[in-house]
């Protein structure tokens, strides 16, 4: 196929005034050109997201209120089903208070992941037109769904520091360690978000798979259980759930913010950035590659 | 026009002088070079694993491809107005999706000289439940312009709708000649070099359609170039200084209006009445 190298055309401003559209090299554009133009965009994926928890009515009182309500009502059955139905207090040291706060901690940050993984899944298939008639890098769609996903988080974090100090627990300067893997859960769902995308556009029932997979996925996450109840298992049932991605970054996560156990081994910092950088590269290189059918399938 | 030149040698590594030259260049605003674009497509309305998974048990493929678009080759210099002709599935949209940056094309190039701001079929619409200026502010964006950009125009771009209220109202409220309004009012507001117009004033009434054209008369002696794809073969002759027949993705002509739209005409066996030259 005859390709020409767009890089090499010199960038007036911001926009580039000359554009050559030629066949994608491996079903891959430039991929520098690629980025600068996802950078330059990046207004229209913030502006996208915003429009949407606008139109959503997330940045009204109620709206706000709603989304604290909907994870900390969910953290509220789970807690019943494991503290009270289930007659055991995770960890064994852990009081009740400190339990659910791990629950609401866990599970709020782990529901950021999933409203990344659905919405940013349906994300491409909802915006029809935009596809067809706007040339842009396609890649800031699913981008703006994680961004929202992430405001929609955000008011859990005051609701999580009240039960933080019910539970009595200490606040710590390595607390802020915590932001490493909160940044490698960002970065996986922005992976994430990008495959269940594209898979959205070529099998139109993923989103309804996937309510299933995250469920089962987060079962699998320290999320309702310690990360530390799995010392007493088998080794078949340890390398089962530390080859969960979620494990570590969930983990580590947790540990540092509700200081139980401030030496993580530095293995489990290498390995959540590598399931992140690892999903973000394949995640995105999946949905680039595949982008020049999207006008053509999402009619 | 010009005749194009040869086509780069498939699989050729590119010559970065030359490109950059090209680039450089001021008498041409766009040039398609050997294009074909071919798409694959499911027949089902939504395919999904299910169907695929029940397809495989029974060997079948549900999956066809499309050439869309068969080695069109031309350029547009400076200053012209393009009409593009051609019956329904001829390729009419998808060549200016090409030349919009949309579809890249499977074979072949296509460069534009300059910024395009696209007015396709079907419009814009990003989102039904924002407002009209909402819509504009995420037009202006997706179109390129800057976050100071879109906000120094919006009003004026609200304004030229002539909405009134409905501006600040759902577009799930508007009507289609409404969408319209806004969708013209965004690509005609972006100072673009390069417009690209697509079947978009089918749903105006008589008065937007007249304050269209008149915008469009004025743009066409800024922009660089324009490019209008029209069912109204008189709009063809009218707006455009140059145009081009396409028939199952082949470039059949390109010339003088007059001769296209008369040898289209005389393709499709249909007499020049006023309701063939506007409505065919």
């Amino acid at each position: 196929m005859a390709v020409v190298d767009a890089s090499e055309v010199p960038d007036r401003e911001f926009e580039p005034v000359y554009h050559l559209y030629g066949p994608h090299r491996a079903g891959l554009p430039n991929l520098a050109v690629y980025a600068k133009e996802l950078w330059n965009r990046r207004a229209f994926a913030t502006e996208m997201s915003k429009a949407s928890m606008r139109s959503a009515n997330t940045l009204t009182f109620f709206g706000q209120a709603w989304l604290v309500l909907n994870p900390l009502l969910l953290a509220g059955v789970y807690f019943l089903l494991i503290t009270i139905l289930g007659h055991s207090v995770g960890g064994g040291t852990a009081t009740p208070m400190q339990h659910f706060a791990h629950l609401t901690l866990a599970l709020f940050v782990f529901t950021f992941f999933s409203t990344s993984c659905n919405t940013g899944a349906s994300s491409v298939t909802t915006s029809g037109k935009l596809l067809l008639n706007t040339a842009f890098p396609r890649l800031l769609i699913p981008l703006g769904a994680v961004r929202t996903a992430f405001f929609r988080w955000l008011p859990t974090v005051p609701v999580y520091i009240v039960f933080h100090f019910l539970a009595g627990l200490p606040i710590r300067p390595h607390a802020l360690i915590a932001l490493f893997f909160l940044g490698c859960i960002v970065l996986f769902s922005m992976g994430m978000a990008s495959i269940f995308a594209t898979l959205q556009v070529y099998f139109r029932d993923t989103s309804s798979f996937l309510p299933y997979i995250l469920r089962l996925w987060m079962y699998m996450s320290p999320v309702l259980w310690f990360a530390d109840q799995i010392n007493g298992q088998s080794a078949p049932i340890q390398a089962i759930a530390q080859s969960n991605p979620m494990f570590g970054m969930v983990r580590g996560y947790v540990d540092f913010i509700q200081d139980k156990n401030p030496h993580v081994h530095p293995v489990v910092f290498a390995i959540s950035a590598a399931w992140a950088i690892g999903a973000a590269v394949v995640g995105f290189l999946y949905f680039v590659s595949r982008e020049r059918d999207f006008a053509v399938r999402v009619l | 026009m010009t005749t194009p030149p040869t086509p780069p040698t498939p699989g050729s590594a590119p010559d970065p002088r030359r490109t950059r030259a090209e680039a450089e260049r001021t008498d041409l605003a766009a040039r398609v070079r050997d294009v074909s674009i071919t798409y694959r497509t499911t027949f089902e309305k939504k395919p999904t694993l299910k169907q695929a998974l029940v397809r495989f048990g029974r060997g079948q493929r549900a999956v066809s491809e499309i050439q869309a678009l068969k080695n069109v080759s031309f350029e547009v210099p400076v200053g012209t107005s393009l009409g593009i002709v051609g019956a329904n599935g001829a390729g009419k949209s998808t060549l200016m999706r090409a030349l919009a940056g949309i579809l890249p094309p499977t074979s072949g190039t296509v460069e534009t000289w300059g910024r395009a701001s696209t007015l396709l079929a079907l419009g814009v619409g990003f989102n039904n439940s924002l407002s009209g200026r909402e819509n504009v502010i995420l037009g202006g964006l997706a179109a390129g312009l800057s976050k100071e950009e879109v906000e120094e125009r919006a009003d004026e771009i609200a304004e030229w709708t002539e909405l009134g209220e409905f501006i600040d109202m759902p577009m799930r409220t508007y009507s289609s000649g409404m969408f319209s309004r806004v969708a013209f009012s965004v690509a005609v507001h972006m100072e673009p070099d390069l417009l690209m117009i697509d079947e978009a004033l089918s749903a105006g009434d008589a008065h937007f359609r007249e304050k269209a054209n008149a915008k469009m008369e004025e743009l066409r002696g800024r922009a660089r170039a324009m490019f209008l794809v029209s069912h109204g073969l008189g709009s063809i002759k009218e707006m455009c200084s140059e145009a081009i027949w396409l028939d199952h993705g082949r470039l059949m002509m390109q010339g003088s209006p007059d001769e296209v739209v008369d040898e289209y005409m005389k393709f499709l066996k249909v007499k020049k009445t006023a309701t063939t030259t506007e409505d065919i």
